[in-house]
């Protein structure tokens, strides 16, 4: 009797490990994180872990970042897009284009004109997913691979976006387009604070429903306090970010020219904090978009489905090929949201915007955890691998390590972190 | 009695191989059809074009003696004719439940996927199933070969399956999966399910079939009762292409 004692033990600590769904994953690319933001902090003096470092590291990440979730389903489609700079450059250019010359030249509205902004991100958005849309045909119905169609896309949008322009670069950008950049649209300290608070409801109401609902079919839920620490947890990260962002206040120039703006004087020793950079915002957005498709629509089911074996989904009455012309019209969609975000934190559009971000977009899925044998990806873990690369660079930035060594040791991480992935996917036993 | 399906006269080449070659075949409700052949006999192919995988070249199918179209999958699935296919057709990365309601998940009011009630039905259908299954949260590629069999045969049977084709279905399993697979077709047979039963076993083809349907080279060499004739029969029908009406009786 006392022999069988063992594997029974074993058994219930698995399940309680199991039972607590901790994703040991995520929990690893957390940890990675902090520590690389410990490291740089010691080696920065404690420069690096300053609200207004966290600030700009925020908004360095969401053009990425955006680029990165769509470039998910790609590859978990076993797809790949090579040209994801490319095509950011073109919307850049339209949208560019759009508000300084198409809409003042052609319509006659006058520069500063408030449908200006709108209507040049609409033309954008419209055009990257079309771009996205014909290239996704290319590669589903007409079945070129989509490594040649995206590498013919990275040479053909680079200079479309050329071509559009006159390789000028165009600024400054529209003044309510700007307000997508970071540090010239934010939120304010109140508004700020009010959207933390919504968040945190939101994930409140979410565990406690998920959890009213499993326990409604009896399945087996989490033990109450650990849904509880996850909770907390979640809460204070929310609030925290907020207050960090929050905390970084805007120079004193910055905000005699908001008052003289609006014609007052400003009183003495005033200060504002920044608060959440609307980018931000837009990022938060289509991370939490993007994950409730991957995971809660039959768009994102069948986008794993197909990754995981083609041949099934078919058979099992899933069009593939449609599916294909959708993931690659959401890429290119999500393109043209990045070259909003991209050209207005520049203020300008510049001929070389967005080049290389190809490779920054795919390491980033890559290292959040994307398999390229497919069917495997998050969308949490693409934004943090983007998070990660971005501290990763701009932290040897502010150490001042040569610029080629910070791309050496950026290349390094990506392969380092795809080995560590595959040896914890074989010792879990799951192919990858 | 009305045959639920009538194939007729169908045809499917690729290039210049006849892949099935005017065939015809009949499936009458709670019967079991064995449809064998050595590898490229064409009797995959004949029952792709019945489950709508592959699109036939000509030829008619009837159901229930009315004319069908069907060009895809889902064109098959609505006619209530589910397949289980050899190599099963489970996405590895998904569980079970994603797995037995891909293409036709249960969905809120609001349009998004349903998990928990999908977990619940996938539970109800496998405790009938195979009562010793427990991975439901776990993805496909981590059960054994024989709940992955019970995950394929689960989706065919859900979804209220009038007209099933198996593919082989034993092929990968020990003996007592196997039994229970004879088992569960006693049990479709005798809901009135027709069954179309690819296999390479002649001695269960003899067990599980009513008739066998024998095709080489893309022709069908003739069909007979199981219980008028011999293994041997079967095997000179499959290996040497003898026609039925010159077997010896």
């Amino acid at each position: 009797m006392s022999d069988s004692a063992r594997p029974t033990d074993k058994t219930t600590r698995r399940s309680l490990f199991a039972s607590l769904e901790i994703d040991t994953r995520l929990l690893g690319m957390i940890g990675a994180f902090v520590i690389i933001c410990i490291i740089f902090n010691i080696f920065t003096d404690g420069r690096f872990l300053t609200p207004r470092n966290i600030f700009n590291l925020t908004i360095q990440t969401v053009s990425v970042a955006i680029m990165a979730s769509g470039m998910v389903f790609v590859i978990v489609t076993r797809h790949i897009d090579l040209g994801v700079g490319a095509l950011l450059a073109t919307c850049s250019a339209v949208m560019a284009m759009t508000q300084k010359a198409y809409l003042p030249g052609l319509l006659g509205l006058e520069l500063g004109h408030w449908a200006i902004a709108p209507t040049a991100i609409l033309a954008g958005l419209l055009v990257g997913t079309l771009i996205g849309a014909f290239q996704g045909w290319l590669i589903g119905y007409m079945t070129i691979p989509a490594f040649i169609v995206t590498l013919g896309g990275l040479l053909i949008w680079r200079n479309v976006a050329w071509y559009l322009t006159g390789g000028q670069t165009i600024g400054p950008l529209d003044e309510h387009f700007q307000l997508f950049g970071g540090t010239n649209g934010t939120l304010g300290v109140g508004p700020s604070w009010v959207l933390g608070a919504i968040a945190c409801l939101i994930v409140i109401l979410a565990l406690f429903s998920a959890r009213r609902n499993k326990v409604s079919h009896d399945f087996p839920v989490k033990p109450l306090w650990a849904e509880i620490s996850l909770g907390v947890i979640i809460v204070a990260v929310i609030l925290g970010f907020v207050a960090t962002l929050n905390a970084y206040e805007m120079p004193i120039g910055r905000l005699r020219r908001m008052f003289d703006a609006r014609g007052e004087v400003m009183p003495e020793g005033y200060s504002e904090g920044y608060g959440l950079p609307i980018s931000v915002f837009v990022l938060l957005l289509v991370a939490v978009t993007m994950t409730v498709v991957s995971l809660k629509t039959r768009f994102g089911r069948y986008i794993f489905a197909t990754g995981g074996n083609p041949d099934s989904a078919t058979l099992s009455g899933i069009n593939t090929r449609f599916l294909t012309v959708k993931v690659f019209a959401l890429m290119g969609f999500l393109c043209a949201l990045s070259a909003v975000v991209a050209s207005s934190r520049l203020t300008n559009h510049a001929n070389d915007i967005g080049t290389l971000d190809e490779l920054r977009v795919i390491a980033a899925a890559v290292i959040g955890g994307t398999a390229f044998a497919g069917g495997i990806g998050t969308i949490y873990g693409a934004i943090l691998g983007a998070l990660i690369m971005q501290s990763l660079q701009s932290g040897m930035a502010m150490v001042g390590v040569d610029a080629p060594l910070q791309n050496i040791v950026v290349g390094a991480v990506l392969i380092v972190a795809v080995l560590i992935d595959i040896i914890y996917r074989k010792r879990l036993g799951t192919k990858a | 009695m009305k045959p639920l399906v009538e194939l007729r006269d169908i045809s499917r080449a690729f290039g210049g191989i006849k892949a099935v070659d005017h065939v015809s075949l009949d499936l009458y409700p709670g019967e079991v059809v064995g449809v064998l052949g050595h590898n490229g006999a064409g009797k995959s192919v004949l029952m792709k074009c019945l489950s709508g995988a592959i699109q036939r070249d000509s030829g008619k199918i009837l159901i229930d003696g009315n004319e069908v179209q069907i060009n895809n999958p889902r064109d098959a699935r609505k006619h209530r004719i589910e397949t289980i296919y050899q190599t099963l057709a489970l996405a590895d990365n998904l569980d079970a439940s994603a797995n037995l309601f891909l293409g036709r998940e249960l969905t809120t009011r609001l349009g998004f996927v349903n998990d928990a009630q999908m977990e619940a039905e996938t539970r109800k259908i496998m405790g009938r199933l195979n009562p010793n299954f427990r991975k439901f949260s776990a993805p496909v590629s981590a059960l054994s070969g024989g709940q992955r069999q019970s995950v394929a045969i689960a989706r065919a049977v859900y979804f209220d399956a009038r007209i099933l084709i198996m593919d082989e279905p034993t092929a990968a399993l020990g003996p007592q999966e196997t039994a229970m697979v004879a088992e569960l077709i006693q049990e479709l047979k005798s809901m009135g399910i027709g069954i179309f039963l690819i296999d390479h076993d002649v001695h269960q083809v003899k067990q599980l079939c009513d008739r066998a349907a024998v095709m080489k080279n893309g022709e069908l060499i003739g069909i007979v009762k199981v219980d008028e004739v011999t293994e041997d029969d079967i095997l000179a029908m499959i290996i040497a292409g003898k026609k039925p009406e010159h077997l010896a009786a």
